[in-house]
């Protein structure tokens, strides 16, 4: 009985993810399909527990008790600026339970039932990508921490060192197919795994999280189907080609949003080095800033009837997205009309901004794409950027010598005014200068984002006759 | 070439496709959420997991299966929860009078 439910409960979970998928085309009904997808997940593991290969329930018990204390915890105190991390962080776990599972499994049937090259070949597939994935997003963990320098690591010959590891790597494998038993040269493949996750994320910089992480996901899911692969388990093959095109399609966009290929953002080590002569690049220290006082600001918020809001990484690392909202409002209720405009890339992974808003009850109907907004900025009468910087960067669409030239970017130069919040006059995370920051219509105001946001709410709550 | 192989590989190609045209209608509104989500659905890695540890293989098999089931364990529940955090707060703009100022 129970040895025909396990196969049966596996094609309810696989059921049940594709639902919880189909579901996230909408914030209407996401919340419903997460829960269906938790149902499916609920209903695989007892369809597997159910099994009678399973003789010992130990060490289950305790794996699942200790993962659900820690995952739960993690899910509920973590703050949503730090979701990025904890995203990295998962996909980590994910890369490590695929690569251990692989070992026992190799050890297992190497000592048993035997190996065939087919199985080997997953097997080597799992353990070499879950490592990879592992190490690989620890050190995204790290530079999104602040654990590691954020900025690109670069030394000469590193892409063909990697390519060369990555070679190596298929080669062991190559070798275990044919030859099953040389265990030191699987567990050689492994650690070039580690080292390769390692190597591969080092030259990447912070602007370049979005992309990585996304790609991370992906590696996860391969890795998960691989491991289906191995044990004959199809809802896992299932499962982990949906994380894998899921990631592999959010890295696409993601690319595609900062108009850079797939191989330059993994191979160009973008923002290592910036090139000061290059056509319009104002010297460091450029003494033409519009530097402005929060006054100066307010009466120009006071008197707007539109503005559009730019968030950028700088309002996730200020935590301003409540104040932002505030201020929002007080605007609103002097009769101005207020939209978001959200970048693809803006933060450091897919969608941070718009959770940030949605944790702050921004209500989502005032979140735009840049497709949507784009044309609006020429008729808008303020713009304030909060922490924003490539993405409202002109370079991108006047500056063929840039390195974002062809970036879509946000029209805030053709708005009638604009307001730039920002820590201190240091270049972004890219490593350019700002054009829009020298414009005449650009007030810069600089400091923490949300302490001038607190001070503008104050002046302009207090000030009614800006109104 | 076994049947198992050529099976797996049509079901990985399909659930591929399926996931494309699933995936491809996610607005980037919920990019973070389907980034959570995915990830507590590639926990389904637990199940291997679950047959390492509990399989009797021997020591070894079963330590690597008990942390491997602790963090499938991690990203499934904590996936879910988190997912469901997060697409709580999106909210649509409420009627004018019952948002406080």
């Amino acid at each position: 009985m129970s040895e025909a439910f396990t196969p049966f409960s596996y094609l309810i979970a696989s059921v049940c993810f594709i639902l919880a998928l189909q579901a996230l085309s909408s914030p209407k009904h996401a919340r419903q399909g997460n829960l269906i997808g938790a149902f499916g997940m609920l209903v695989a593991v007892v369809g597997t527990l159910l099994l009678a290969e399973i003789i010992t329930f130990e060490w289950i018990a305790i794996g699942l008790i200790l993962g659900s204390l820690i995952g739960g915890a993690m899910a509920i105190w973590i703050p949503m600026t730090k979701m990025p991390e904890r995203i990295a962080l998962s996909h980590s776990f994910g890369g490590l339970a695929a690569a251990l599972v692989g070992v026992s499994e190799y050890l297992h049937r190497l000592h048993g039932p035997g190996l065939d090259s087919f199985t080997m070949g997953a097997l080597g597939f799992e353990v070499f990508f879950g490592f990879l994935t592992f190490s690989g997003s620890l050190m995204a963990f790290g530079k999104l921490q602040g654990l590691i320098t954020g900025a690109p690591v670069t030394y000469k010959g590193q892409n063909v060192s990697n390519i060369a590891l990555f070679f190596g790597a298929l080669v062991l494998l190559v070798v275990l197919v044919i030859s099953p038993g040389q265990t030191v040269l699987f567990f050689l493949m492994g650690a070039i795994g580690l080292m390769l996750g390692v190597l591969f994320v080092l030259p990447i910089g912070g602007a370049d999280m979005p992309v990585v992480v996304s790609l991370l996901n992906s590696y996860a899911g391969l890795a998960a189907s691989a491991t289906g692969f191995a044990l004959n388990n199809y809802v896992l093959i299932i499962a982990g080609a949906l994380d894998g095109t899921s990631g592999f399609l959010l890295s696409l966009k993601m690319s595609q949003a900062m108009n850079r290929s797939f191989t330059n953002v993994l191979f160009g080590a973008f923002g290592g080095k910036v090139d000061t002569t290059a056509p319009g690049a104002v010297g460091p220290g450029g003494a033409n800033y519009n530097i402005s006082s929060v006054e100066d600001a307010v009466d120009l918020l006071g008197a707007a009837q539109s503005l559009i809001i730019v968030p950028g990484y700088g309002m996730a690392v200020s935590q301003a997205q409540h104040t932002v909202r505030e201020l929002a409002q007080v605007v609103e209720a002097n009769g101005g009309a207020v939209k978001y405009a959200i970048h693809p890339v803006a933060g450091r992974m897919p969608g941070h901004m718009n959770v940030l808003l949605a944790e702050a009850d921004v209500p989502y109907d005032q979140l735009f794409d840049i497709d949507q907004i784009n044309d609006e900025f020429a008729r808008t009468d303020a713009v304030l950027v909060v922490g924003a910087n490539d993405v409202v960067n002109p370079a991108a669409k006047t500056t063929p010598g840039s390195p974002i030239y062809g970036m879509p970017v946000f029209n805030v130069d053709e708005a009638r005014a604009v307001i730039v919040l920002k820590r201190s006059m240091n270049p972004g995370f890219a490593g350019l200068e700002n054009d829009l920051f020298v414009r005449p219509n650009t007030m810069m105001v600089l400091g923490d984002a949300k302490k001038t946001l607190r001070e503008m709410i104050t002046t302009l709550k207090g000030g009614e006759g800006h109104g | 070439m076994s049947n198992e192989l050529l099976f797996g590989l049509y079901i990985f190609v399909l659930a591929g496709f399926l996931g494309h045209h699933v995936i491809s209608k996610v607005p980037p509104l919920l990019h973070t959420p389907l980034m959570a989500g995915t990830n507590a659905i590639s926990g389904i890695s637990l199940v291997g997991s679950l047959l390492a540890a509990g399989g009797g293989y021997g020591r070894t098999s079963t330590i690597l299966g008990f942390i491997a089931v602790t963090c499938a364990t991690i990203n499934t529940v904590g996936g879910f929860l988190i997912t469901d955090r997060m697409l709580r707060m999106f909210k649509k703009k409420k009627r004018p009078g019952d948002r406080k100022p």
